[in-house]
C-alpha cells in the first residue's frame, strides 16, 4: 500500500486560559491505517479530537486532511499575551482557518462521541437516516413537496444497508436510547459511517464494555475499514484492543506527544511505561 | 398499500369535516358563538403549530409569536383596504400613502412574507444565543415592534396607533378552516421531510447534529423563517377575523396564549396543537361563560360565588390540573390518528376481556 497522508496535526496547541491542554502535537494518518491514541486520563486526548472536528478552533498550528489545509489558526487578541506554547509566530500572516464542524464532516471526516450522543427521541433507523441528511441535493421546497422522492427513496435504502451491516435490523424501530450500551456504540458508529467518510474517529468506543463485547468491536472495527475503504484514527484504553489492531500507536502525556510506533515499540518505550503503564507495575 | 388506505383515510376525514362546516353554516345563524370559536380555533391553531414547529421540533423557545403575527396582520390589513375607503381609515394622514389594494390570497402571502424577511433579519443576531437568553430576546423584538407601528411619523403606512378597518374579512367559516388546512399540511410535509429530521436532531443534540454535517446557522434559520411565514399568514387571519386591528392587541400576553396551547397540545405535537387550539378557544371564550353569571341557582340554592370574571378561575384550575396530570401535554408527541384511536380501543376492550376470562375461570 502506497503511504497516502489522509491526516496531518502540525504543531497544534489548545490553550484554555492559561492551561496548555495539547502541546505542540504532530500527528500523520495515513490511508488505511488504524492509528490509536492512547495516554492516561486528562492527557488531551478528547481535545485533539475536539480541534480535528473543528468544535474548537486551535490556539496555534494547522491540520490538514488529503493535504489540503483545512484548520489553521494562530495566538490572537488576548492569547497573543497569554500564550505559553511553542513555535508563537510560525503561522502569524496567515488567515485563520475555522470551519464548523458540519463543514468537517462534508469534507468526509466523521466522528463519534466519547458519551454517546445519539437523538434521543429518534428510533434506530431515524438515527441513522439523519446523518444521510448531509449528502442531499434537495432543498426545502423540493424537500416538502416531496420532488426529491428518489433521493429520499435511496437515503432509505442506505440506511437499511447500514443497519444490516451493524447487525441492528431486528430493533430498527425501537428507541435509539432504548438500546443496550454496546448495541448504541454500534449504532453510534452506522450513523457516523452514513455521512460516507473517509476518514473515522473514534472516541473510546470500548468505554464501558466488557471483555466479550471488546473482542467483538475489535473485529467490527477491522471488518469495517476493509468494507468501507477507511482510515481509522481512535482514542482507546483497552490496551488489548489497541495493541491488537493498531497498525500505529500514538501516546499523549499531560498534552505532549511522548511516543510513536507500532504495538512492540509502544510495549517497550520506556517513557510510555513511566508515564502509562508504569503506574500499573508500581501497584 | 397499507399507507395508501391511510391517506384515503385521512382525506376523507377532513372532506367529511368541511362538509360538516359547509352544513352547519347552513342550518346555523352566522352570528352562533359556535363559529366564532371555529374560526378563531383555525386561526390559533395554525399560529400554535408554526410555534411548534420551532419550540417543539427545533427546539428553539421563541417567543415572537405575536410580533410576526402583527407584521402579517397589518400587511394584510394595508395591502386590502379598499382605495375608496382609504380617506375615511387614514383620515388622520390624508389618505395614507398607499393608494392600491391586492386580492385577498396575495394579501395572505405578502403577509407571510413580510413576517419572513423580519425573521430572517431578527435570526441572523438572535439565533446565537439560547434557551431563555432566545427567549428573551424575541420577546423584546415583538414588543419593539408593537411600539414601532404606533408610532406617529409611520402613520401614513401604519395608521399610527389608530385602528386599521374596513379591509376584507370571512365570507364563510370554511375560509380560515382552509387557509389553515393547507398550511398546517405544508408544515406537516416539511416536518416529514428530511428537514424536518434534521430539526429533530438539532432539538436532541445539538453538538451530535453538528458532528453529523447539519449546519446549525443555516437549520435554525430555516426553522426560525418558515415559522414565522406562517405565523404571519395566521396573523392577516386573525386581522379578518377580528375585522378591525390595531398594533395593542398584540400584546406578549397574546404569545403567551399561543404558547400555553403549545403546551397544553404536547410540545412536538402537531394535531396536539389542533386540539389544544379549540379547546382552549372553547374554554376561555364559550363554554366557560355561564360560570360569569352571578344569578345562578342550582334549585333554590344561590351559587354566590359565581360573579363577572369567576370563570377565569375556574379555567386557570383547569389550565393547572392539565399540566399536572397530563404533564407531556395531551399528546404528548404523539400524533393523533385513526388507528391510534382503534388501538386505543382496542387495547382497553382486550384488557376487560382478559379479566373476565380470568374471572370466569376461576
Amino acid at each position: 500500500m502506497s503511504k497516502e497522508n489522509v491526516l496531518k496535526v502540525e504543531n497544534v496547541t489548545m490553550q484554555f486560559g492559561g492551561v496548555i491542554a495539547v502541546d505542540n502535537l504532530n500527528l500523520e494518518v495515513n490511508k488505511g491505517e488504524i492509528i490509536s491514541l492512547i495516554g492516561p486520563n486528562g492527557a488531551g486526548k478528547t481535545t485533539a479530537f475536539n480541534v480535528i472536528t473543528g468544535v474548537y478552533a486551535p490556539t496555534n498550528g494547522a491540520v490538514y486532511y488529503k493535504g489540503k489545509k483545512i484548520i489553521e489558526n494562530h495566538p490572537q487578541g488576548k492569547m497573543k499575551k497569554l500564550y505559553r506554547g511553542e513555535n508563537p509566530v510560525m503561522y502569524t500572516g496567515h488567515k485563520a482557518l475555522a470551519p464548523t464542524p458540519d463543514k468537517i464532516t462534508a469534507l468526509g471526516i466523521a466522528r463519534t462521541f466519547q458519551n454517546i450522543r445519539l437523538f434521543k427521541s429518534q428510533t434506530v433507523f431515524e438515527n441513522i437516516l439523519i446523518a444521510k441528511h448531509l449528502r442531499r441535493t434537495s432543498n426545502v421546497f423540493t424537500a416538502t413537496f416531496r420532488l426529491n422522492a428518489k433521493e429520499e427513496a435511496r437515503m432509505r435504502e442506505e440506511a437499511e444497508e447500514l443497519l444490516k451491516i451493524v447487525d441492528l435490523t431486528d430493533v430498527r424501530d425501537e428507541l435509539a436510547t432504548s438500546l443496550p450500551y454496546g448495541k448504541q456504540r454500534h449504532l453510534e458508529i452506522a450513523r457516523a459511517l452514513a455521512t460516507q467518510p473517509e476518514l473515522l474517529l473514534l472516541d473510546e468506543p470500548a468505554a464501558g464494555m466488557n471483555p466479550q463485547e471488546t473482542l467483538e468491536l475489535t473485529e467490527f472495527i477491522g471488518r469495517i475499514r476493509d468494507e468501507f475503504g477507511l482510515t481509522i484514527f481512535m482514542i482507546e484504553h483497552h490496551m488489548d484492543l489497541v495493541m491488537e489492531i493498531s497498525d500505529r500507536i500514538y501516546v499523549l502525556d499531560f498534552g505532549k506527544s511522548i511516543a510513536e510506533g507500532n504495538s512492540e515499540e509502544i510495549r517497550s518505550n520506556p517513557r510510555v511505561i513511566e508515564a502509562y503503564l508504569g503506574g500499573a507495575q508500581d501497584e | 398499500m397499507k399507507k395508501q388506505t391511510k391517506t384515503i383515510l385521512n382525506v376523507g376525514l377532513i372532506a367529511a369535516l368541511l362538509l360538516l362546516l359547509f352544513i352547519l353554516e347552513q342550518i346555523i345563524p352566522s352570528s352562533s358563538m359556535l363559529f366564532m370559536v371555529l374560526k378563531k380555533g383555525a386561526i390559533y391553531a395554525l399560529v400554535a403549530v408554526s410555534m411548534n414547529l420551532l419550540n417543539g421540533f427545533t427546539g428553539l423557545f421563541s417567543l415572537g409569536q405575536a410580533g410576526f403575527m402583527l407584521l402579517g396582520a397589518y400587511t394584510y390589513a394595508i395591502l386590502t383596504i379598499p382605495v375608496e375607503s382609504r380617506d375615511s381609515v387614514y383620515q388622520y394622514f390624508d389618505g395614507g400613502i398607499i393608494q392600491f389594494s391586492i386580492p385577498v390570497p396575495l394579501a395572505l402571502i405578502a403577509g407571510g412574507i413580510v413576517a419572513a424577511v423580519f425573521a430572517f433579519l431578527i435570526g441572523l443576531p438572535v439565533l446565537r444565543l439560547k434557551s431563555d437568553y432566545l427567549a428573551i430576546a424575541t420577546l423584546g423584538f415583538a414588543e419593539i415592534i408593537r411600539a414601532v407601528f404606533q408610532w406617529d411619523k409611520l402613520g401614513p403606512l401604519t395608521n399610527g396607533s389608530n385602528l386599521l378597518r374596513n379591509f376584507p374579512t370571512f365570507q364563510s367559516v370554511l375560509y380560515p378552516f382552509i387557509v389553515a388546512g393547507i398550511c398546517i399540511g405544508l408544515i406537516v410535509l416539511l416536518i416529514n421531510s428530511t428537514y424536518g429530521r434534521a430539526f429533530k436532531a438539532i432539538r436532541d443534540d445539538e453538538i451530535a447534529a453538528e458532528a453529523m454535517g447539519i449546519n446549525l446557522a443555516h437549520h435554525k434559520q430555516l426553522a426560525f423563517v418558515i415559522s414565522s411565514f406562517f405565523a404571519g399568514i395566521s396573523g392577516g387571519l386573525l386581522a379578518m377575523y377580528q375585522t378591525t386591528i390595531q398594533a395593542s392587541m398584540f400584546k406578549s400576553a397574546m404569545t403567551y396564549e399561543i404558547l400555553l396551547i403549545v403546551v397544553i397540545g404536547g410540545i412536538g405535537s402537531v394535531t396536539g396543537s389542533c386540539i389544544g387550539s379549540f379547546l382552549f378557544i372553547a374554554c376561555s371564550e364559550w363554554w366557560l361563560r355561564f360560570l360569569d353569571n352571578s344569578n345562578l341557582y342550582i334549585g333554590d340554592f344561590h351559587l354566590s360565588f359565581m360573579r363577572p370574571g369567576f370563570r377565569k378561575v375556574v379555567f386557570s384550575l383547569m389550565i393547572m390540573a392539565i399540566v399536572l396530570f397530563y404533564r407531556k401535554g395531551l399528546m404528548g408527541d404523539r400524533e393523533f390518528s385513526v388507528e391510534g384511536v382503534r388501538r386505543f380501543f382496542q387495547k382497553r376492550f382486550k384488557k376487560k376481556q382478559a379479566v373476565e376470562g380470568g374471572s370466569s375461570h376461576e
